[in-house]
């Protein structure tokens, strides 16, 4: 029984991972249709400037308490990924809006290869590892065991979605941002700014990859210029479970997934008797995927929405 | 406009003929010219490796050039042509192919079994011996290629002596093994696994992980359930090191036993305090019970930064070929080849000779363990171990 | 300039003008690889033949998302079914040394069914939702052929099939050099003159497929499923036929990676590559048949290309500033970037789609 209960843990909280950068990957999509491949590497680099400032920070023989230097190491990521997330979406994106569907997601890619190479030029090939700045501090629960950190991620998820929720149902900002993402034609003649309302969902999505990046860093203790890739994948995993566009989905989406990660890796040995292990966990994550989709083809919590012509 | 389609097709025509620059330089007439060839992932994750596999014969290179090395009755110039196989066998036969065009003199790489595998053909086919200074697959040795040697003990050795040290040193008796599923992490963990389970032990957990993942914690707890006293773990340092510090959160007590892909600095690095304690092998002798180890270390540090981990065995293949050359009195394949075959010599790395199949003969294994955040040697497993 | 135009228009339709081009071409073609060779190494020849199986693989792709309108990446993994099922059978894992004019078909054939069956839950999904479906299903292929070595070997895991046996007809076999007219024919000639041939006749497929009822069906699909189902187009089938054949495509051309390599393993056929062939297709002008091609030669040739970043800042600056390894693929990835933004329907769209673009501008 603990161990099941562990097992819940961890999937709840590498779930709530994959939500905090689904977050970012569903806001885009649903104003702009478009699938950012590029936001995994927002959440690596974000990843990165916050290791090299908090190395940086805990080398310098400055005695500040933990919370304030991981505090420093966001101050300096967040913007920094804002501003890079602007760039791109000014850059690459915008000119493209009404090119063919495929465009941008090609631009994408090519925008998001380019970021992994300088990354590598500026942080080399190696990886950074997050200095042991948080005591591991496991609290038992019934045989299991959760730490600070764990805790910490899981309620910053809720309180992220929580935030974005109250945004886009309950200010003028977020009426403009729905407004677009029904109809940006419609909405431009009512009076809104499309792109500037475009822009500053792109830098709100890349504010909440930097925070991504940097719990990323903190829990799994690593960055690496090649992180993002495998991580963009599985948020973009998550968000289409969940209904892509959607916010709360991309919350249910990411948690789910972490679930059925941890409990299939734990599991799939006993239930089939070791035919398949823990070397198909992720078969088993796609299965389940493809198997909402066919009942639901719009995402767990996705609206069915007609055809577009 | 259609111009535009033309051009774009001039361009490729252009850049695929553009780009030849084969600078053919023949020396003058007291000098000769000897290309080596490296190849090994340079981009991608296992860059840190790469560039450790690049660096090392670089640093031979360059002493073989500033002393007065002869080969026949020339001055020798040496040079390095090195290429990026990004660690994928596809760019790596294209690199290999390369390398042959280039006439290279001899080869350093691959440094993944996966890519040497379809370069050996290539090299063999053109009879360019080649010297991998980290491939461990066993079988690569056994495929008939007469060009092909390694600078260290392949992964029966290695698997064999984990295994040993696991069950008779170690005294586990519940093992869990879990590997990377790829072809080095898979087959030395199922090479230890197959001699601890024939030692006595009881493998309680068969998992496995993938090498681009850095969450283990669902494997962990499962394999926290069936209690092991000791944990084999076949994969590279980056996953290695996440997963020590992992087990510590999880408050796993095992012992935690990895292979050579683990026994880096990296590692440490990684999985920080956690790694108090790990245990991993290397093939050869530890740097400082190799003959040259300390002053390759202080040399090679000085200008590279901290090996990795295969830099040592890099060089010495760079040094071997040199050595084999001189001995014949060519840098001709088809000439010192035999001899290389038949070599005998004290490397930095310890002493070099090779068997038939090319695997280097009483190749040790060295055990060690992180003391106080260091790599300290435990062990050393002589030719008693494995094969 | 219209009236060169005007010109040229006329000049196009004359046909004994085309048949002496097409001939000028097909010389070329069959003169490259020794032109490629004597200036650039027999590497570069390798990298010819590489440019032609991803032809054959982005022709195959543009099948599913050029016509269909069928967003699929997961293109790779039928390359891999092909290519294991050759390697399976004409290597000594099982000990079968099935012959090639066999495997090949029987692996387009096999990959033709897999097609059909990863398509089939994937009809009623749109759009990004069928993206992430086909990414699963790629991957899912994959995962299986890393792991389907215990309890029975199947595919023999990560350590891939080695020693496959090369593609040989009867007694020729395509390993060995070859004496013809004289000439010198080297095994990886004999490779490029094979896949040469192959690729013209999955060209020629394509432009019939185009040019048939199935082909304006697939059209009718992706410009509106919809009214194309309202017309009485049994949308359905047609999609399932799309998958189909363009997965039997992909499977022929790993069916010939399998005996050219000698070796596969899982490692070569990772969702980079699923996403690599759809740039080709994207990038060069989906659903345009010369466009697709276009774009698969650019997009091979272009890493190797700028392999010789090094050699090129040497020469302009005397040294070397930043390490070509360091350079390649970030050029690349501009060179992604910066021809999507200069041309977004691709390097050489398909007339009709370029006058659509222009009119929505």
């Amino acid at each position: 029984m603990d161990i099941l209960l562990q097992q819940i843990i961890n999937g709840l909280v590498a779930g709530s991972i994959y939500a905090l950068v689904a977050l970012g990957y569903t806001m885009v999509y649903g104003i702009l249709g478009l699938i950012n491949f590029a936001h995994g590497e927002v959440v690596m680099f974000g990843a990165m400037i916050a290791l090299s400032v908090i190395q940086l920070l805990f080398g310098s023989g400055l005695a500040l308490p933990p919370a304030i230097i991981v505090a420093l190491g966001l101050a300096a990521a967040i913007p920094t990924c804002m501003l890079l997330g602007f760039t791109i979406e000014r850059v690459a994106y915008r000119p493209l809006r009404h090119a063919p569907r495929l465009a941008p997601l090609i631009t994408a890619i090519g925008v998001s290869i380019v970021l992994q190479n300088v990354a590598m030029m500026i942080w080399g090939r190696r990886y950074l590892s997050f200095p042991a700045l948080l005591p591991p501090a496991p609290h038992p629960i019934g045989g299991a065991v959760v730490t600070d950190l764990q805790i910490f991620i899981v309620l910053l998820a809720l309180l992220l979605m929580a935030t974005l929720e109250w945004l886009v149902q309950r200010t003028s900002l977020g009426r403009a941002m729905r407004a677009t993402s029904q109809n940006p034609a419609v909405a431009g003649l009512m009076g809104i700014d499309i792109n500037t309302i475009i822009s500053i969902t792109f830098v709100i999505g890349s504010a909440l990859a930097a925070i991504a990046g940097v719990m990323v860093g903190a829990y799994y203790g690593i960055a690496h210029y090649y992180m993002g890739f495998l991580l963009g994948l599985k948020a973009f995993t998550a968000a289409v479970l969940g209904g892509i566009g959607n916010l709360r989905g991309a919350m249910l989406g990411g948690v789910l997934l972490g679930l059925i990660e941890s409990l299939g890796a734990g599991y799939i040995g006993d239930l089939t008797g070791g035919l398949f292990g823990s070397n198909y966990q992720d078969v088993f994550a796609f299965f389940v995927l493809i198997l909402v989709l066919i009942f639901r083809p719009s995402g767990l919590l996705g609206e069915r929405i007609a055809d577009r012509g | 406009m259609n111009s535009i389609r033309w051009y774009g097709i001039a361009l490729a025509a252009a850049l695929a003929l553009a780009g030849c620059n084969k600078g053919t330089e023949s020396g003058s007439a007291s000098e000769t010219v000897v290309k080596i060839g490296s190849a090994a992932p340079l981009t991608g994750p296992q860059s840190h490796l790469g560039k450790d596999n690049e660096n090392g014969p670089q640093l031979a290179i360059e002493e073989l050039n500033a002393q007065n090395f002869l080969i026949g009755d020339k001055k020798a110039k040496f040079e390095l042509v090195s290429k990026d196989d990004q660690a994928d066998p596809k760019t790596a036969a294209i690199v290999a192919q390369e390398l042959v065009d280039e006439k290279v003199a001899g080869v350093i790489g691959h440094l993944n079994s996966g890519t040497t595998r379809p370069a050996a053909k290539i090299y063999s086919d053109a009879g360019i011996p080649e010297i991998t200074p980290s491939a461990t697959a066993t079988d690569l040795t056994h495929q008939g290629y007469k060009t092909l040697f390694r600078m260290m003990a392949n992964d029966s050795r290695q698997g064999a002596a984990l295994a040993e040290f696991a069950v008779k040193k170690f005294g586990a008796k519940k093992i869990a093994v879990v590997d990377d599923r790829t072809a080095y992490g898979q087959g030395l963990a199922d090479q230890f696994a197959q001699v601890a389970a024939a030692d006595g032990a009881a493998i309680v957990g068969r998992e496995y992980v993938d090498d681009k993942k850095t969450e283990f914690r669902a494997v962990l707890t499962s394999i926290k359930g069936k209690d092991p006293d000791l944990i084999f773990y076949g994969g590279m340092d980056t996953q290695a090191g996440p997963m020590v510090a992992q087990m510590k959160t999880l408050g796993i007590r095992a012992q935690f036993l990895s292979g050579d892909g683990a026994r880096s600095l990296a590692f440490i690095q990684l999985g920080g305090s956690a790694t108090e304690g790990a245990i991993a092998s290397t093939p050869g002798l530890p740097l400082d019970k190799m003959p040259g180890g300390k002053a390759f270390a202080d040399k090679f540090t000085a200008k590279y930064g901290p090996i990795q981990n295969y830099s040592p065995f890099a060089y010495d293949a760079v040094m071997t070929l040199a050595d084999a050359m001189q001995r014949a009195g060519s840098s001709e394949p088809a000439q010192y080849l035999p001899i290389l075959a038949e070599i005998k010599r004290e490397g930095v790395t310890g002493p070099i000779e090779f068997d038939a199949n090319g695997d280097l003969m009483n190749s040790a294994v060295t055990i060690y363990q992180v003391k106080n955040g260091q790599w300290q040697t435990l062990e050393v497993f002589g030719a008693s171990a494995g094969q | 300039m219209s009236d060169l135009i005007a010109r040229w228009q006329v000049l196009k339709r004359d046909p004994r003008l085309v048949w002496s081009a097409y001939a000028a071409l097909a010389l070329l073609l069959a003169l490259l690889p020794f032109a490629v060779g004597a200036a650039a190494g027999n590497a570069w020849v390798r990298i010819l033949a590489s440019v032609l199986l991803y032809t054959m693989l982005a022709l195959g792709l543009n099948i599913v998302v050029g016509f269909a309108g069928l967003l699929d990446l997961g293109y790779v993994a039928f390359y891999a079914v092909g290519a294991y099922c050759y390697a399976l059978l004409a290597s000594p894992h099982f000990g079968l040394h099935l012959p090639a004019w066999l495997l090949l078909p029987a692996g387009a054939l096999v990959a033709g069914v897999f097609g059909a069956l990863l398509g089939a839950p994937t009809l009623r999904l749109r759009g990004d939702y069928l993206a992430i479906v086909t990414l699963g299903f790629g991957e899912i292929i994959r995962i299986f052929l890393n792991n389907l070595n215990a309890p029975i070997n199947i595919t023999n895991g990560p350590q891939g099939v080695d020693r496959i046996d090369p593609v040989q007809f009867g007694a020729l076999s395509l390993a060995q050099s070859h004496q013809v007219l004289g000439v010198e024919l080297p095994s990886i000639y004999n490779y490029y003159y094979l896949f040469l041939l192959l690729v013209l006749a999955v060209i020629f497929i394509s432009l019939r497929l185009e040019n048939s009822r199935i082909g304006r069906a697939w059209v009718a699909i992706r410009e509106d499923e919809t009214a194309a189902a309202a017309m009485g187009i049994n949308t359905r089938n047609i999609k399932l036929l799309a998958f189909a054949m363009g997965a039997s495509f992909g499977g022929l051309s790993g069916g010939l990676f399998a005996g050219f390599q000698g070796f596969v393993s899982p490692e070569s056929f990772t969702l980079i590559e699923s996403v690599m062939i759809l740039c080709m297709v994207v990038l060069g002008g989906m659903g345009h048949i010369p466009g697709v091609v276009l774009g698969a030669v650019l997009l091979v040739i272009l890493p190797e290309a700028l392999r010789y970043t090094g050699d090129l800042q040497n020469a302009v600056f005397g040294r070397v500033f930043v390490d070509p390894s360091d350079l390649r693929l970030l050029l690349f990835g501009l060179a992604l970037v910066g021809v999507m933004l200069l041309r977004p329907s691709g390097l050489w769209p398909s007339p009709i789609r370029k006058r659509e673009f222009a009119a929505t501008e």
